[in-house]
């Protein structure tokens, strides 16, 4: 036992993948090996701490399911029958396959990307091969989040923003977290913790981060949208509103005409400028809304008008605060949540009199767009999260939305103590990106480029991507009048609508980093029978897999031609701010992976799918990867990173750009861009000066730089959508009264479903699944995140899995013995479309309506490098089975999701919980897969890690 | 004397596991490693961990209240796994306070493992010697290591900074006075043990509603109000 003596050979900065967090880390490497990895101290997202994920990379490196070569199917798909081939066959097969498939129209190629990190690169690629049909990973993950507050403040949570931790004295924690995001929001929560802050968690499961939580509010699944409305109903009764806020940056007092039947109805009462109007109290008079500020206007709140046109008008608010007293006082709310109508009371009170009495004031000067100068930054100390506990419903958007909402009315956007943006938001949200119109899947032919972006924000029913009939351009139906405002695409109808080729088949389909054969799909026996069915002449009817992975996955394994991956610590890599940014809320961060371990020594013959991508785009001489001359562009992925513009001076890095390095956000590419980022460790990061650090969305001095290096276009007041007109447009759409191009197709259904849940301001309604379910099956069913293993996928992690190997079905031991089930029975979990069988394990720690599981624990048998005894196979389980992936709505199967952005709503699933006849401990559907004879060789029976 | 501990933050641990895989994964790869892992992938997977998190619930709900516990060596001031080796290899350090096993001297007879009222002994089946946590002596003393960076791997990495790592018997140490303003606790006082590692208590923060700043006859509210009393 010696101590002391350097214990590594070399030392290098990067950024870790052992989930989406993108903490900066120190590896540490003795012979050519990981020895020891820690968090960077320097970096601004984990400040030195590594979670329970980034800190067993060492495990994820070493992993027996790791790919050693590319892989082509021998044996029928999910076999796990493979032939290992050479890296030149492998790419002359996909190349093939890829031209004939552009030949036939680039549309038939799928490109479908799942915790993809480098989507700005993915979505280029996939525009070079022409195809309108690329999305990442967001329809299933938190798109409800990301849209609802890009629509209502042009910035959101997780990457867009987040609470100011240091200064906030209460903060509320709504649904599912602990995945998004792991160590900034720890970091976060014992900060304001220790400062004396109050911590409130709104889960029906108290676990994770609600351990330590002031105070737990056990709400029913799907009904926190009605909690906030009540909080906001008491809110107004007490008159803790924030009025100036809500005057000053939001459209609540703009008026909203009253004419139903007609097609103004519903939209913004405009003068001849097509200004929107307010009406001054002061003057007793309309004026247009932008000069609230410069006269000092008093609009009116409440009230109805007649404009000098004879319109009938009513301030946005006014209509919210018919609402909020009509539907949702505290007893109303008590009968929908479960929540006691004097908590909810008793919680508004707390937060209102904290925001509108304990204001913080921070010495710092600012200006604003209006050019008044404030002495001191004023902050209300009042925060909230949310992610995919609320938006994993089908009343995702709108209930996101009553937060934005609830914190327009507290005045808590991006001030001290608030919610802050992360730049490069907020953005003004007129100006937020559309998707790349087309009206023919094959209106971008061979050779062409599709010019993109692929996802957007519509801000109308003319901005859908549908055919003239009606129907969508996507495979995905992102943009179609099914799921209008999908902003990140819907990559969990891909498999389905392939199958069963609606609106049309493909040829080819392909998959990054994500597992779509199993836990990021739902119905999965219906998923599978997808994937393996085949036409009459035996081809499969979704011809070609080609799937990007460094894992023996379940995906892999039902895949026709796998490109093994590098791992994170063996591939150039860009985090960058065009993607979802990993910036700070003090400014703009962006960071770099590079190799630090090379794969080839140690037997993996593998290769980044940034080389890959590269490759293939030069060998089918796609438009941007090749010269004039037909020469290649870029000799790799480093190359590529360094050279590639996505437009004159902006890359996929922002720091140390110009030829020599003296640039940052724009400059032309610098040949040593890479090497500096290295020698920075590993990221850029631009610290704003303090007066540009709050009220973003009114800041001069913030807004003119972020003009100047393109996050604006425009210096001006970012309005908060408190009245959401987009939603009228749809409405008014159903309704017939849409005077633009685009109409609806005239079905009753799709009609219907616009006018009732296109509201231009949050309500509440029951999830979908309770009308299908309601009666027959009691208990909601859904997923929470293990903190230690969510993310990083991989169970297969020999460390990770000694924590947890298995998940069981938690449920309240009440609701147990209302259904005579013991502690540890197998039962069964039954919904509208199947069973699953599973482990009950009796906890206190969860509301009585709910049952719940940890989620991606159960893996099928002889996927991931484990034996085929493991208990992820055997009594582990996957919920997945019996979420349904479509729902009938009168005589029609639509896909499983939130009507207007079309999240995927996993947690609205409903079941009933019997116990097992037979009692044998083992999970039921089964799957088997073959796992690779490779695989088999690496199960070794003790692991004595020590490089 | 010095008595070098762990100081543990109930009231931020949120039960992440980062302190234990960061331990393993330093304490694998260093001087006391490695740590062994039998099965790794197969039905049972089991290995040697200085550091391993219970997590306990107490109340009925919606009283429940969920508790997270780290749980490693306490380096026990009459540590009782000492005095109870047969060979020595179990021993307390004079200098510093911490308990260590010199592999070289343990012949795995398990005495101190049976002894350990806190059940924080690792017996590694591959090497046959008992494991255990070491406060990672090899990177407090370690002068290569940047200073800051002189501390227990799992203090370092800790996302809710709720481990406090130094002399419980200096005055002016952070882990003194933390035990002292925050009522710090040992596991199982009576058990005689007097264990250095203390654990710092929950606390609740309560909000109390100043009524006099709501407005009980917001105009604007009885407004709305009575046009839905006109309505109906």
């Amino acid at each position: 036992m010696e101590i002391g003596g350097s214990f590594y050979d070399r030392k290098a900065y990067s950024t870790c993948y052992m989930c989406a967090c993108r903490c900066g880390i120190e590896v540490y490497v003795r012979n050519n090996k990981v020895a020891y990895i820690k968090g960077n101290d320097a970096h601004p997202t984990n400040k030195g701490v590594l979670c329970a994920k980034g800190s067993s990379g060492i495990m994820k490196e070493y992993s027996p399911a790791r790919l050693r070569k590319p892989l082509l199917r021998v044996g029928p798909r999910g076999s796990g029958q493979f032939k290992e081939i050479e890296w030149e066959e492998a790419l002359e097969i996909a190349t093939q396959w890829l031209e004939e498939a552009r030949k036939k129209g680039p549309y038939k190629i799928a490109f479908f990307t799942g915790r993809d990190q480098m989507q700005q690169i993915n979505s280029w690629f996939s525009c070079q091969l022409g195809t309108v049909n690329w999305a990442a990973h967001g329809g299933f993950c938190s798109v409800n989040i990301a849209a609802s507050g890009l629509y209502s403040i042009g910035g959101s949570f997780w990457e867009f923003g987040e609470a100011d931790f240091e200064n906030t004295k209460y903060f509320m924690l709504i649904g599912v977290a602990e995945d998004h995001s792991s160590n900034p929001f720890k970091l976060g929560i014992q900060e304001m913790k220790r400062k004396g802050g109050k911590f409130v968690v709104v889960n029906p499961v108290r676990w994770g981060y609600g351990a330590v939580a002031d105070e737990w509010v056990p709400i029913k699944p799907g009904t926190d949208g009605a909690f906030f409305l009540g909080i906001m109903h008491v809110l107004f009764k007490y008159n803790l509103v924030d009025w100036e806020f809500l005057k000053e940056y939001t459209n609540a007092p703009w008026l909203v005409i009253q004419a139903p039947g007609t097609s103004k109805d519903g939209l913004f009462y405009r003068n001849q400028e097509g200004k929107p109007m307010v009406f001054d109290k002061k003057s007793q008079s309309f004026k247009p809304a932008d000069r609230i500020v410069p006269e000092g206007l008093d609009p009116a709140f409440i009230g109805e008008f007649t404009t000098p046109e004879g319109y009938k008008v009513r301030p946005a608010f006014d209509i919210f605060a018919d609402r909020l007293v009509r539907d949702y006082s505290p007893e109303k709310v008590e009968k929908i949540t479960g929540i006691p109508a004097k908590d909810i009371e008793r919680i508004a009170k707390e937060m209102g009199t904290i925001a509108l009495y304990h204001p913080i004031e921070l010495p710092i000067e600012w200006v604003d767009v209006w050019g008044r100068k404030h002495k001191k930054t004023i902050g209300r100390p009042v925060s909230f999260h949310v992610m995919r506990g609320v938006a994993s419903h089908t009343n995702g958007f709108q209930t996101a939305r009553t937060v934005f909402l609830l914190m327009m009315m507290l005045g808590v956007v991006d001030v001290p103590g608030g919610f802050l943006n992360k730049p490069p938001y907020p953005k003004h949200i007129e100006d937020l990106p559309k998707p790349y119109k087309i009206t023919r899947p094959d209106e971008i032919g061979y050779g062409e480029v599709y010019p993109g972006p692929h996802l957007g924000y519509l801000q109308n029913p003319d901005d859908l991507l549908v055919d003239e009939k009606g129907n969508p351009v996507r495979i995905d139906h992102a943009y179609s009048w099914w799921f209008p405002l999908t902003a990140h695409g819907l990559i969990h109808n891909v498999i389905p609508a392939a199958y069963e080729k609606n609106p049309y088949g493909i040829e080819v389909l392909m998959i990054y980093m994500a597992n779509m054969a199993w836990n990021s799909s739902q119905n999965i026996p219906y998923i599978i029978k997808a994937l393996t069915a085949t036409d009459p002449a035996g081809n499969y009817i979704i011809p070609k897999v080609i799937t990007i992975d460094a894992f023996y996955s379940e995906q892999v394994a039902y895949s026709d031609l796998v490109f093994p991956d590098a791992t994170y610590l063996e591939q150039w890599f860009a985090l960058s701010l065009l993607d979802r940014p990993p910036s700070a809320v003090d400014g703009p961060v962006d960071a770099l992976r590079h190799p630090i371990i090379n794969p080839q020594e140690n037997g993996y013959d593998v290769r980044g799918w940034g080389d890959v991508m590269v490759e293939l785009g030069s060998r089918l001489g796609l438009p941007g990867f090749v010269n004039p001359d037909g020469s290649r562009k870029y000799k790799d992925f480093k190359d590529f990173l360094i050279n590639w513009q996505i437009r004159p001076g902006v890359g996929a890095l922002a720091g140390w750009r110009g030829k020599n390095g003296d640039k940052h956000f724009v400059g032309e590419p610098n040949p040593n861009q890479l090497e500096m980022y290295i020698k920075n460790k590993g990221f850029f990061y631009y610290k704003l000066p303090e007066n540009m650090r709050y009220y973003r969305h009114v800041n001069k001095d913030y807004q003119e730089w972020a003009v100047s290096v393109g996050f604006l276009k425009k210096v001006a007041p970012i309005t908060f959508n408190f009245y959401l007109e987009t939603l009228q447009t749809f409405r008014l759409a159903g309704q017939g009264l849409w005077e633009g191009k685009n109409q609806p197709p005239n079905d009753p259904i799709l009609r219907e479903r616009l006018i009732k849940y296109f509201d231009p301001l949050p309500f509440w309604y029951p999830p979908f699944e309770e009308e299908v379910s309601g009666k027959d099956y009691l208990l909601y069913a859904f997923t929470q995140r293990p903190q230690w293993m969510y993310h990083s996928w991989d169970s297969q992690n020999a460390w990770l899995r000694q924590i947890s190997s298995r998940n069981y079905l938690y449920m309240n031991p009440k609701t147990a013995e209302k259904l005579g089930i013991k502690h540890l029975d197998w039962v069964w979990v039954e919904s509208r479309i199947g069973k699953v069988k599973c482990q009950v394990y009796l906890t206190e720690t969860t509301e009585p309506n709910s049952v719940w599981t940890w989620n991606a624990i159960g893996k099928m048998k002889g996927a991931w490098g484990l034996k085929p005894d493991a208990d992820e196979g055997t009594e582990g389980f996957l919920l997945n089975h019996v979420i349904p992936h479509s729902i009938k709505i009168g005589e029609k199967e639509i896909y499983y999701g939130d009507p207007i952005t079309g999240h995927l709503a996993w947690f609205d699933t409903k079941v009933k919980v019997y116990k097992a006849e037979d009692q044998t401990p083992e999970t039921y559907p089964q799957y088997e897969i073959k796992p690779l004879p490779y695989i088999e060789e690496r199960w070794i029976p003790v692991l004595r890690y020590k490089p | 004397m010095a008595q070098f501990a762990l100081v543990i933050d109930l009231n931020t641990c949120v039960g992440c596991h980062a302190c234990a895989t960061n331990c393993k994964e330093w304490n694998t790869q260093a001087a006391f490693g490695p740590l062994s892992d039998f099965d790794p992938y197969g039905r049972e997977p089991q290995g040697v961990w200085y550091n391993r998190i219970m997590t306990y619930e107490i109340g009925e709900f919606p009283n429940t209240q969920v508790f997270h516990l780290p749980k490693s060596c306490l380096h026990c001031q009459d540590a009782p796994c000492v005095p109870v080796c047969p060979t020595g290899a179990s021993y307390k350090r004079q200098q510093d306070g911490i308990v260590l096993v010199n592999y070289d001297d343990c012949i795995g007879c398990k005495l101190c493992s049976w002894s350990c009222p806190y059940g924080c002994r690792e017996f590694d089946e591959a090497d046959k010697v008992m494991k255990k946590c070491t406060l990672c002596i090899d990177r407090i003393y370690d002068e290569s290591l940047p200073p800051e960076h002189r501390k227990p791997a799992c203090v370092l990495t800790c996302p809710a900074k709720a481990r406090f790592f130094g002399d419980i018997e200096d005055p002016n140490s952070e882990v003194y006075k933390v035990i002292k303003e925050r009522n710090g606790f040992v596991l199982f006082p009576d058990m005689g043990t007097n264990p250095a590692n203390h654990y710092l208590p929950r606390t609740e923060t309560k909000i109390h509603v100043e009524d006099h700043f709501l407005k009980h006859d917001n105009p604007l509210f009885l407004e709305v109000l009575r046009r839905h009393h006109t309505k109906t």
